[in-house]
């Protein structure tokens, strides 16, 4: 049997298809393979830097109500959610001896001022008594100076007069100390009246209990908290930032504010305080957004993403993120120029959060750069563009 | 002269071909285990490459953070930025765990990392690098996520802003790189309800609990639940500095490991991933030596069959060295057959497996001399024998 071309001319056809097949392996699939790569030109457009932190709703003005002494609860007469009014009572403490205290003050008030009277008294004998000594010992001068009585009795006289404007003035004194006394105890009195209004505490603000700390028969010490009002229409975002993102973020500049409870949306906000102080810890800056429109229900505590708008850049140079990469410790881009790659170092700006950065130098629009590569790019390597380097979602 | 070695394959060509394959076969697994090996091994040089460090410090007395485990404070990075030659420091997490997409689960590597710092993933194939400092990730192309895709890690769902691709543990497992504070929140804090219970254990310890002391409750539980730890900083150094010294340096003053490139690769390499390239080099000696067998036998089988055929060629005068050079012809072109086949079988499947497989030329050089010497080799055998053939075989028998 005898074929048309003859087996030896096909097996070298064989061969020769084998041969290239090896080829086509090692060209395509190994090492000399080129590297695929996806590419875009550098574009000239406004950019528009933001700033991305979480942070956690808080209220600005919160009120901790608690005792100046240590003390027990006697009644808490308000719970958590409840809409207080200035003044209003919130919670009594058991006063203890105080009612007793402010007896015993009353009635130490009363005795003082009755030593008050006494002593009022003491002095207007003390008085009347120096007043006729005085008389008498003038008589007696008058009789001595005619020799009616000895000497001796006209200064005993005298003696008596000087005695009695003595015991007059002491008396005096004595009135004065009880007055003073009088007052102290009334003070003392007030002051324990005072303490025993304090063991009521009533709301400082119109507000809303956030919370209910202890309950009725506790024991707390001073300065502890009982119940927690807080201003509602204060509520706002204690956001924080990393430092490295944070240079950009002043008072005014708007945000936009994404619930953790209600992720699908979003609600405008502006910056409304920048903490002098960063958290040295977790080296993150603390800014305060309020909301410019609130939702309906806000839950203190909640976590909450924040994106502040800090810049626009109307006529820039960029590129995209991805594209910025380090070789030899400096910032570059590999830039396509005939099929092959040269590493440019660029200064990069402002990054944006949808990956777009800023070319300060290095580069000029219509510039073509290495997006993404399959592999790390090395000088003069062999490129070859592909529109994406994975397929999109199927 | 004629060929006789063209003429016999001539003669059964489709025999000879299918042989050819099987041998083939054999030896595209043989190839293969190569590159696995030559695999794990640019596994984990990828793994070093892709930080762009200089220099790992880690916990003293470990070989952390890929060897063993290994924590630091996040805060000693700053300590190190002072050191002459440091240019700069990236904190970095690692922890490998299951993550949730919407198409089942992956095992993945979490990598906390810090953009711009030493530890970020050189080069992406799609999308474009974290930018927010919470819930962004990138993701390698073997997870099997997608661009945009939402993937739920412990508490938080991120979004998957980039792809990586070849960016895998030594253990081969894809890697997922999110923000550093987020890596932290998954590796050190507990979940809701071991944090709740943890919260009542404490307020039942009454050490912590006192009467009188407001606050203490508080601040002690607020302390067990933040974390600022790390497994790694890793350092880029200014252009002039000198690895050794700083490493001694860090060694020296700081009270922390610091390993150099070359002991990474070292660590990596010699002592991590050891075991499993002695396992496979075994297999490669016993595949080795199996080819070499088959080789010989079909080479043996093939002469045995044609016994009279070699017969007459004695009787009419043909010398030895022409029926030598033809077996001898006959092995060395099922090898070429055979390495052929095997390297395209080989580069074919090796993207289909698990883990990754590198073929290097120089492997394949190698092994074509490798199966060119064992096939020489095994024919031998059958060579002895078609010389011993007695002539007289061609019209006896």
């Amino acid at each position: 049997m005898k074929t048309p071309f003859g087996r030896k001319t096909l097996l070298i056809a064989a061969g020769i298809l084998v041969a290239a097949l090896l080829a086509w392996l090692i060209m395509s699939q190994g090492p000399l393979a080129p590297v695929k790569v996806t590419v875009a030109k550098v574009e000239q457009g406004p950019l528009v830097a933001s700033t991305f932190g979480i942070g956690t709703i808080e209220a600005r003005r919160s009120y901790a109500l608690g005792p100046t002494f240590a003390s027990r609860v006697a009644r808490v007469h308000v719970d958590q959610g409840d809409v207080v009014k200035a003044g209003q009572l919130l919670a009594e403490l058991d006063p203890v001896d105080l009612e007793d205290r402010v007896a015993s003050g009353r009635l130490a008030a009363e005795r003082a001022a009755s030593t008050v009277r006494a002593a009022e008294a003491q002095l207007v004998e003390a008085q009347s008594r120096a007043k006729l000594a005085v008389a008498a010992a003038k008589r007696s001068t008058e009789l001595r100076a005619q020799g009616f009585v000895s000497q001796e009795a006209a200064d005993a006289k005298g003696h008596e007069a000087n005695a009695a404007k003595a015991a007059a003035d002491a008396t005096n004194a004595q009135l004065v100390a009880a007055r003073r006394d009088h007052e102290r105890v009334l003070a003392d009195a007030a002051g324990v009246g005072k303490l025993r209004a304090q063991a009521r505490l009533v709301s400082p603000v119109d507000g809303v209990v956030s919370a209910r700390l202890v309950e009725p028969g506790t024991t707390i010490v001073a300065g502890q908290a009982v119940v927690q009002i807080i201003d509602p229409t204060s509520l706002w975002i204690k956001a924080r930032i990393d430092q490295g993102q944070a240079g950009g973020v002043r008072v005014g500049q708007p945000a936009v504010v994404v619930l953790r409870s209600d992720a699908k949306r979003t609600w405008p906000g502006q910056v409304q305080r920048v903490d002098w102080v960063s958290d040295a810890v977790t080296e993150e800056r603390v800014v305060n957004v309020g909301f410019t429109a609130r939702p309906e229900t806000l839950s203190v505590g909640e976590l909450v993403e924040v994106t502040i708008h800090t810049a626009d850049l109307a006529n820039v140079r960029s590129v995209p993120a991805a594209a910025v990469k380090r070789l030899e410790r400096q910032d570059g881009v590999w830039q396509v120029i005939d099929g092959r790659v040269t590493f440019r170092p660029v200064k990069v700006g402002i990054t944006t959060l949808d990956g777009r950065s800023q070319i300060l130098d290095g580069l000029s629009t219509g510039d073509e750069v290495v997006v993404h590569s399959e592999q790390a790019m090395k000088p003069d390597a062999k490129i070859k563009v592909v529109p994406a380097i994975v397929r999109a979602n199927p | 002269m004629i060929n006789l070695a063209g003429r016999d394959i001539l003669h059964g060509w489709g025999k000879f071909v299918f042989t050819g394959v099987g041998l083939g076969l054999l030896i595209g697994v043989t190839l293969s285990m190569a590159g696995i090996y030559r695999g794990m091994v640019d596994d984990a040089q990828v793994l070093l490459e892709n930080g762009g460090a200089d220099l790992w410090v880690v916990q003293r007395d470990t070989l952390g953070p890929y060897a063993e485990p290994s924590s630091v404070r996040d805060d000693v990075y700053r300590s190190l930025l002072g050191i002459r030659g440091v240019a700069a420091a990236g904190n970095v997490t690692y922890l490998t765990m299951q993550v949730k997409h919407e198409r089942g689960d992956v095992r993945v590597m979490l990598v906390g990392f810090e953009p711009k710092q030493p530890g970020e993933p050189a080069y992406l194939v799609a999308g474009r690098p974290i930018t927010k400092s919470h819930y962004e990730a990138i993701a390698d192309v073997k997870t099997g996520l997608r661009l945009g895709e939402r993937v739920q890690i412990r508490r938080h769902e991120y979004t998957v802003v980039g792809l990586t691709r070849r960016m895998v543990s030594s253990g081969g497992d894809p890697m997922i790189f999110v923000p550093l504070k987020d890596a932290q929140e998954v590796q050190f804090l507990r979940d809701n309800d071991a944090l709740i219970n943890e919260r009542a254990r404490t307020a039942a310890n009454p050490a912590f609990n006192r009467p009188g002391v407001p606050g203490l409750l508080e601040a002690v539980q607020a302390s067990q639940a933040s974390s600022h730890n790390v497994n790694v900083v890793m350092l880029r150094l200014t252009q002039d500095a000198d690895t050794t010294t700083v490493a001694g340096e860090i060694r020296r003053w700081k009270h922390l490991e610091a390993y150099t490139r070359a002991e990474m690769d070292e660590i990596l390499v010699a002592k991590l991933i050891a075991t499993s390239a002695k396992q496979i080099f075994m297999f490669l000696v016993i595949l080795s030596v199996v080819s070499g067998a088959i080789v010989a036998f079909i080479i043996y089988t093939m002469t045995q069959n044609k016994v009279r055929e070699i017969a007459v060629l004695k009787l009419i005068g043909a010398r030895n060295r022409t029926i030598a050079a033809m077996i001898l012809q006959q092995a060395l072109g099922l090898g070429a057959i055979g390495f052929i086949v095997g390297k395209t079988a080989a580069t074919l499947w090796a993207p289909i497996f698990p883990k990754y497989v590198l073929l290097l030329p120089g492997d394949a050089m190698r092994g074509a001399a490798l199966v060119m010497a064992i096939c020489a080799l095994a024919s031998v055998v059958a060579i002895r024998a078609a010389l011993r053939v007695d002539p007289a075989e061609a019209i006896g028998g």
